[in-house]
C-alpha cells in the first residue's frame, strides 16, 4: 500500500478533566481526568472503511469527535491527507475549516440532529452556507438536489420544502446523509449510524453506505457496538476497549480468527438470526469500569476469563499477527 | 404440545383515538397462546403493536385506548371480562411486566430496594420485615449485592436498572413475565447478561416469558415461539424454528434476510422498502401489501385470513395454502 492514507491517527489521546470542587483544589489533590482515548493509532486509507466497535464508554464516539476537531486532543497527532490538523491552515497543517469541508460526520440520532424548524432544503444547503460555496441560488439548488438524489430522496425536489417531522426515521437519517454529502466530502464519519433505525430500514441505510463508498470512492470510519453489521460492511475492524484499541485487522482476520480475548468474547455474543447456532457464549461478567481509575497492568484483566498474574502488573504492547493484523494480550507476546 | 397454555389471547382487537379524532386500529385480531415455562417472542418494528399487546393483556392501556374485541384467557378466567378490582388480584401476582426503558422506569428519587419493597407490601402479601428480607433475596436472585438497596437508581449503570426492574417484577412471584424491550438500549455484553439472567430465572421459577423486541437475535437466542406482527395483525406466529429456518410469510423473510449475519456476511442485505403503515390509514388488503416485493392483484383487496400451514405454524398470507386457523 503505497497510497498515502487519507486520515492517520498517532498516538491520539483525548482526556476529560474532572471538575474539582473548591475544597479539593485547596487540598491541592491530584487532578483526576478521564481517559476517553488513551493512545490510539491507526491509518486509514483512501476509499477504506473502518469499522471502530467495542461497548459503551470504550471512547469510540470521542475518538470521532476528536478526528474531526469536535474535542480537543489532549496529546497525539491527527494527520488528514498527509497535513497536521490544526486550527488554521498552515504550511504543512489543514485548518479545521478545511478539515469540516474534506471531512464530515454522521450523527447517531436522526431525530435529535435535524432542526425541526428547518426545511430539509435549508438543512442539507446549510453546509454550502457556512462553507461559502455554491453562493448563487441555482448552485446551491443543483447541490441540495444532487445531494438528496444521492442519499437516495427521489425526487429530490419532493422534499426541498418538507420538515423532518414529515418523514420517517429512515428518511431523516438520508437527509442527515445528504447533508453531509452536498460539501462532496472524502471521508465521512458515521457515528452508530443505524442503531436508532428499524432492522427493514437499517439494511437500506447500510446500503446506502456502502454504495456511497464504491462509487464514489469516500473513506469511511464505521462506529458501532455491533459487530454483524460490520461483519458485511467494513474492510478493517479494530477492537476499542477503555480508550485503546485492543485488536486490528482485515474484517475477515477478526472475525474469523479472533486473538483478543475481549474480541473473542464479543463475537460470541453477537447476535445470530438463527436459534440452531445457540452457541457456548463468553458472557464477561460485570461492566466496562470507569476510566478515571484505570486498572494497572492490561486495562482488561478485572473482566479477562483468561487472566494470569503477569496481567495485573504490565500493559500489553500490540503484538503483530500479519501485515495487517494486530492484537494487545501477554498471551501473544510469549 | 399437549400441555395445557397458562395464557390464551384471542381475537384481541385495540382501538385509540387520536387528537385528530381518527381512530387507530393498534392491534386486530391477535391470538396467540403461552405455555408454562416456555418463551413467547412478540416481533415487528415500531408501531407494530407490541407493546400495545402487552399493556393490553395487563389492562394498561392508556385512557385513549381500549380493547374493543377479543378474549385473554388466564387458566380459565377471561381476564378482559373481570372489574378493575379484581383485575387487581391478576396483576404483579400472576403477571408482571418489566417496562420498556429501565432507565426512566425506576422513581429517581426514591432508593431502588424501597421501591421493590412497596410492590410487595401493596398487595399485602407479608409483613414489613417479611418484605424486608424478600427485597435482599430477590436482588440477589437477579445478581445485585443486596448492600446496594438503599442507593438510588442513578447510583446502578443501566444494566443494574435492568435488573433491579427485573427484581420488582418478580417481587410478588407472577406465573407470567412481560418483558418489554429488556435489552433495547442496553451493550452487546449486558444484553448477553440480562438474557442469561432472565433464563436462568425463568428455569428455577419455571415462570412463562413474553418478551416484546425488534432484535431477531434475541429472539433466536431465548424464545420458543414467535410472533411476528405487522402493523397491528398477526403475520406469522410458529415455533422459534420453523420461523427462521422456514418462514413463509414475505414479510418474516424479508425481515430474517434483512439481518445482518455475522457467521455468513452476505454482498448486500435485503431491504423492505417504504414505511410502515399509517395505522389511521390502514390499507384494506394486506397490510404489508404496499412493501411487498410478491404480491399479486388480489392482495390489495382482501385481507390474509391467517392459515395454519402445517400443525402450529400460522400465517397471513393469500399465496399459501393451509386450512384457516381455529384457536380453542
Amino acid at each position: 500500500m503505497t497510497p498515502n492514507p487519507i486520515l492517520e491517527a498517532r498516538e491520539l489521546h483525548t482526556y476529560f478533566p474532572v471538575p474539582q470542587s473548591l475544597f479539593e483544589a485547596l487540598m491541592r489533590r491530584p487532578h483526576l481526568s478521564v481517559k476517553a482515548v488513551d493512545g490510539v493509532s491507526f491509518a486509514l486509507m483512501r476509499g477504506e472503511t473502518l469499522a471502530i466497535v467495542g461497548e459503551s464508554g470504550c471512547g469510540k464516539t470521542t475518538i470521532a469527535r476528536t478526528l474531526i476537531g469536535l474535542e480537543a486532543k489532549t496529546k497525539g497527532e491527527i494527520l488528514f491527507d498527509g497535513k497536521e490538523v490544526a486550527l488554521r491552515d498552515g504550511q504543512t497543517a489543514i485548518g479545521l475549516q478545511h478539515l469540516r469541508q474534506r471531512a464530515q460526520m454522521i450523527f447517531q440520532d436522526p431525530y435529535e440532529s435535524l432542526n425541526p424548524r428547518a426545511t430539509i432544503f435549508d438543512i442539507v444547503a446549510e453546509p454550502l452556507v457556512v462553507h461559502g460555496l455554491a453562493k448563487s441560488e441555482r448552485e446551491r439548488t443543483a447541490a441540495v438536489a444532487t445531494a438528496l438524489e444521492d442519499a437516495g430522496l427521489r425526487p429530490a425536489e419532493h422534499y426541498f420544502m418538507r420538515y423532518p417531522y414529515e418523514l420517517s426515521g429512515g428518511q431523516r437519517q438520508r437527509v442527515v446523509i445528504a447533508s453531509a454529502l452536498v460539501l462532496q466530502p472524502e471521508l465521512l464519519i458515521a457515528d452508530e449510524p443505524v442503531s436508532m433505525l428499524d432492522v427493514s430500514i437499517r439494511a437500506e441505510i447500510l446500503n446506502l453506505l456502502r454504495d456511497l463508498r464504491q462509487k464514489r470512492g469516500i473513506s469511511v470510519i464505521f462506529i458501532t457496538h455491533d459487530l454483524s453489521t460490520v461483519a458485511y460492511f467494513a474492510d478493517r475492524i479494530a477492537v476499542m476497549y477503555l480508550g485503546r484499541i485492543v485488536e486490528i485487522g482485515l474484517t475477515r482476520e477478526v472475525l474469523r480468527d479472533p486473538q483478543h480475548p475481549y474480541t473473542k468474547a464479543l463475537l460470541s455474543v453477537a447476535p445470530a438470526p438463527n436459534p440452531r447456532l445457540r452457541r457456548k457464549r463468553v458472557i464477561l461478567q460485570g461492566e466496562t469500569p470507569n476510566p478515571i481509575n484505570l486498572p494497572n497492568g492490561c486495562r482488561f484483566h478485572p473482566r479477562c476469563p483468561v487472566a494470569f498474574d503477569q496481567c495485573k502488573i504490565k500493559d500489553p504492547q500490540p503484538t503483530v499477527l500479519s501485515k495487517t493484523h494486530q492484537a494487545a494480550c501477554l498471551l501473544l507476546e510469549k | 404440545m399437549n400441555e395445557k397454555p397458562l395464557l390464551r389471547v384471542r381475537g384481541l382487537t385495540t382501538e385509540f383515538a387520536t387528537s385528530e379524532g381518527a381512530v387507530a386500529r393498534a392491534l386486530e385480531d391477535v391470538s396467540f397462546d403461552v405455555l408454562p415455562g416456555k418463551t413467547v417472542g412478540l416481533v415487528g418494528e415500531s408501531g407494530s403493536g407490541k407493546t400495545t399487546t402487552l399493556m393490553a393483556l395487563m389492562r394498561l392501556l392508556p385512557a385513549s385506548g381500549r380493547i374493543t374485541k377479543g378474549k385473554v384467557w388466564f387458566n380459565d378466567t377471561n381476564l378482559l371480562a373481570l372489574s378493575e378490582h379484581e383485575m387487581r388480584d391478576y396483576r404483579w401476582k400472576s403477571m408482571a411486566i418489566v417496562f420498556q426503558g429501565a432507565m426512566n422506569a425506576l422513581n429517581p428519587v426514591m432508593k431502588v430496594g424501597d421501591q421493590i419493597r412497596e410492590a410487595i407490601l401493596l398487595h399485602d402479601l407479608m409483613d414489613r420485615s417479611a418484605a424486608e428480607k424478600r427485597v435482599r433475596d430477590l436482588l440477589e436472585m437477579v445478581g445485585i449485592a443486596p448492600a446496594r438497596r438503599d442507593q438510588y437508581p442513578h447510583q446502578y449503570s443501566g444494566g443494574m436498572r435492568q435488573r433491579a426492574m427485573i427484581a420488582m417484577a418478580l417481587a410478588c412471584a407472577p406465573d407470567i413475565l412481560f418483558a418489554d424491550e429488556p435489552t433495547t438500549a442496553l451493550d452487546v455484553m449486558i444484553q448477553a447478561q440480562i438474557l442469561q439472567l432472565l433464563k436462568e430465572i425463568q428455569k428455577a421459577l419455571g415462570l412463562a416469558v413474553v418478551i416484546v423486541t425488534h432484535d431477531l437475535g434475541v429472539v433466536a437466542e431465548v424464545c420458543d415461539e414467535v410472533v411476528v406482527l405487522y402493523g397491528g395483525k398477526v403475520a406469522e406466529y410458529g415455533s422459534v424454528d420453523r420461523i427462521y429456518n422456514h418462514a413463509q410469510h414475505p414479510y418474516t423473510q424479508r425481515l430474517l434476510e434483512s439481518f445482518p449475519d455475522i457467521n455468513n456476511p452476505s454482498e448486500t442485505l435485503a431491504s423492505i422498502p417504504g414505511t410502515p403503515p399509517r395505522l389511521t390509514q390502514l390499507p384494506p388488503g394486506c397490510r404489508f401489501e404496499p412493501r411487498c416485493h410478491v404480491k399479486i392483484n388480489r392482495c390489495a383487496e382482501v385481507s390474509p385470513p391467517l392459515l395454519e400451514v402445517e400443525p402450529g405454524h400460522y400465517v397471513a398470507c393469500i399465496l399459501r395454502e393451509g386450512k384457516e386457523a381455529n384457536f380453542q
